[in-house]
């Protein structure tokens, strides 16, 4: 569902994903782990259209379409969904009404009818229980005077609500205490199916213990550089990135 | 939005000016100058009493050693007033057969504000039997006001019919003295609104939603009355969220509000007038002297305003709060495009013991306009134990666009309280974004984010205004990220 080939991209003057490729099929999960500064949110960022990424080779293939030819709202609405490293919190507007909003502009671009009110709201009690997220979240402001974990279990509750075909998890680990991670996997764990890919982009090896990845791959200086199965998250756990980094040097 | 060219303006402009003078006036037009003989003939066509013509020749003196202020952060061209025609009956305007022959411009944005079709037909001017219908509409909202007591009129008749309520409060709130438009306006306006709740009367409707059906025209210099007695309330309704276009560039109002012991006025403006093309050409200017007395005790005054349009704004709406334990509330979203300034804010003047008051601005910039807040918070001595809050907030869209905060504060006894809280920010790249990524667009996004910002004063207007004061919003603002 997604090919991968070549991809080099820039910010600014920093060359940052040099010839990058990845094969991602129907139902996959993969993990994508590096050190800092790999150029593990810039592919990312790429993915999903971010404008300050400019690419300068490579190509993205989504369900056999040109993904880089897509702007961002269409990228969304064809079912690419990226959970925010950062969530953005956006003040006076509901977390509810800004998901209306999104879903009626997926459901239009799908050529599908609004979701009645009944519809809608039946659909938020039964997402955001699966994040365990409290029904009042869903009416305060986008992500306004959320904790850490809270924003992450949103942006889930939001991708559950959006169900999209390919889900880009950046680093959606970080800053969680074990029991928001626990709920977090949960929620990812139940969205898995056999048409839907996920590209869980981590640091640490402890996320992968939850949601259990069928290939890992080391990212490192813009390149995947290894890759392998489940397996391969512990030992880099165990061994640290330097025997890739010497690997490399040979 | 581009409502360029002359073409554009003049078929809108061009509205049917449906009430106020009803006595014979077909084809007048005042030659073009200001002096005694014109205000001589002003209140003549409209067969006023004498006091009034004193009262207006008085005004016209004061105005006459008055220079233009200065202090606000606005550039313009003075007006030549001398070059300004005072008096003009209404024209006999072209009248459209059908919505087909208005600009498509101006109908996509009717459509975008959700506007009927047959709202439409009446904001432009189109020829129907509609009329007909409002009419008979109008007519009953009347007569159950009329079963309560209330008098809601224009201006025009409350002089002809209740000319001592008029006498009695006219200039009571803003004297004729208070300011150069005030008194120039005092010295010419033609009409306006009057409106009168009597003790203990609860006004049972917006009377926007009259207003609405009633009233399409915006005078130049227009007078609006508004008197709560005793234990009463009312909630009005000024302007319409459709743009409005006019052939006057100079635009001068007065509104004066009276609250008297536990009564309430809920002043409400949605103001959508020409802003001038991109560069700045031709939009109106807009100085208007708005102030509410709350002269009873335990009264209270709210101004709620959406300004978007006007190339200049200039306007204060202020409560003076003389009656111990009464309330001033002043809630505004002001929003600047391209090259539109304003500058605009409120005065709480505290003079009553146990007073209250509070001010939420939120001014949105864009293109290379200039929006700044201008407020007074002045406690008096005697007001004491009294309270104000203020918070403005500027949201900018651009790099080239200026937000500024003039807050001006004066307290004179001890046991009172005031708290400011000013922020600026700009709207970010990172909320647009993720709007994308959630598959919005980034018109809805901006207009998301924006009404998010501006949550705390729509929500303040009657529900029917807010949503279309929503998508003006949206409107207002339409390709200004960049």
């Amino acid at each position: 569902m997604l090919s991968i080939k070549n991809l080099e991209a820039r910010i600014e003057e920093n060359e940052i994903l040099k010839g990058l490729s990845l094969e991602i099929r129907p139902g996959e999960v993969h993990a994508i782990m590096g050190p800092n500064g790999s150029g593990k949110s810039t592919l990312a960022s790429v993915l999903a259209g971010r404008e300050e990424y400019v690419v300068t080779g490579g190509s993205v293939d989504y369900l056999g379409k040109d993904l880089l030819e897509m702007a961002p709202e269409v990228r969304a609405r064809e079912g690419v969904f990226l959970a925010f490293q950062y969530p953005v919190e956006i003040p006076g507007v509901s977390n509810i009404n800004f998901l209306k909003a999104a879903i009626t502009e997926i459901r239009k671009h799908k050529g599908l009818p609004e979701l009645t009110a009944r519809e809608f709201l039946n659909l938020v009690a039964e997402k955001s229980a699966l994040v365990q997220l409290d029904g009042k979240l869903a009416n305060r402001s986008v992500n306004e005077g959320f904790s850490g974990g809270e924003k992450k279990r949103n942006e889930i509750f939001q991708m559950a609500m959006l169900e999209p075909t390919l889900a880009i998890l950046d680093e959606t680990d970080s800053g969680l205490d074990i029991d928001a991670l626990r709920i977090v996997a949960h929620g990812v764990n139940t969205l898995r199916n056999r048409e839907r890919s996920f590209l869980v982009i981590t640091h640490y090896q402890r996320l992968l213990e939850y949601i259990v990845p069928d290939f890992v791959h080391v990212l490192y200086q813009g390149r995947i550089v290894k890759s392998g199965g489940k397996e391969l998250a512990l030992e880099l756990e165990e061994r640290g990135y330097d025997w890739i980094k010497e690997e490399m040097a040979i | 939005m581009a409502y360029e060219g002359d073409e554009i303006l003049e078929s809108v402009t061009n509205k049917e000016y449906e009430f106020g003078f009803v006595t014979d006036i077909e084809s007048d037009r005042a030659p073009a100058g200001l002096n005694e003989g014109t205000i001589r003939l002003i209140s003549g066509k409209k067969e006023e009493p004498e006091w009034l013509l004193e009262w207006r020749l008085e005004a016209f003196h004061i105005w006459q050693k008055m220079i233009e202020p200065k202090w606000a952060h606005v550039k313009y061209t003075k007006p030549d007033f001398q070059a300004i025609s005072y008096y003009a009956a209404p024209k006999q305007k072209q009248v459209l057969n059908s919505l087909d022959e208005l600009d498509p411009e101006l109908r996509k944005t009717m459509d975008k504000l959700g506007i009927s079709l047959e709202e439409q037909k009446r904001l432009s001017g189109v020829a129907v039997d509609f009329v007909m219908d409002s009419v008979s509409v109008a007519t009953s909202f009347k007569e159950k006001l009329a079963e309560l007591g209330i008098i809601f009129c224009s201006m025009s008749e409350a002089v002809r019919e209740h000319g001592e309520l008029v006498r009695k409060y006219m200039g009571t709130v803003v004297p004729r003295s208070d300011n150069f438009y005030a008194a120039l306006n005092s010295a010419v306006f033609t009409d306006g609104s009057f409106c009168y709740i009597p003790k203990g009367v609860k006004c049972p409707m917006e009377l926007s939603t009259y207003f609405r059906i009633n009233e399409a025209k915006t005078g130049q210099f227009e007078r609006t009355l508004v008197i709560a007695e005793e234990g009463s309330y009312v909630s009005y309704l000024e302007g319409c969220t459709a743009p409005m276009r006019d052939e006057n560039q100079l635009h001068a109002a007065v509104v004066e509000l009276i609250a008297m012991k536990d009564s309430e006025i809920k002043y409400s403006t949605v103001q959508n007038w020409y802003p001038g093309d991109r560069e700045g050409k031709g939009g109106i200017f807009n100085f208007v002297t708005k102030r509410g007395l709350c002269e009873g005790n335990h009264s209270k005054i709210s101004w709620t305003q959406v300004e978007t349009g006007s190339a200049i704004t200039w306007k204060y709406p202020s409560c003076i709060l003389k009656g111990d334990y009464s309330v001033g509330e002043f809630y505004s979203v002001a929003v600047t495009n391209h090259m539109q300034q304003a500058d605009t804010g409120t005065k709480m003047i505290h003079l009553g013991k146990n007073t209250k008051s509070t001010i939420i601005s939120k001014g949105i910039s864009s293109g290379k306009s200039q929006n700044s807040y201008r407020g007074l918070v002045q406690i008096g001595k005697m007001a004491v134990n009294s309270r104000n809050f203020s918070q403005c907030d500027s949201l900018l869209m651009t790099d080239t666009c200026g937000a500024h905060t003039f807050p001006y504060i004066e307290v004179n006894n001890k046991s009172s309280k005031v708290e400011h809280e000013a922020t600026t920010s700009k709207i970010g790249e990172d909320q647009i974004f993720y709007c994308l990524q959630r598959g919005i667009d980034e018109e809805k996004a901006i207009s998301l984010i924006v009404n998010g910002y501006a949550r705390e004063v729509l929500n303040k207007l009657p529900m029917e205004f807010a949503v279309e004061a929503q998508k003006l919003l949206a409107i207002s603002l339409e390709g200004s990220v960049g």
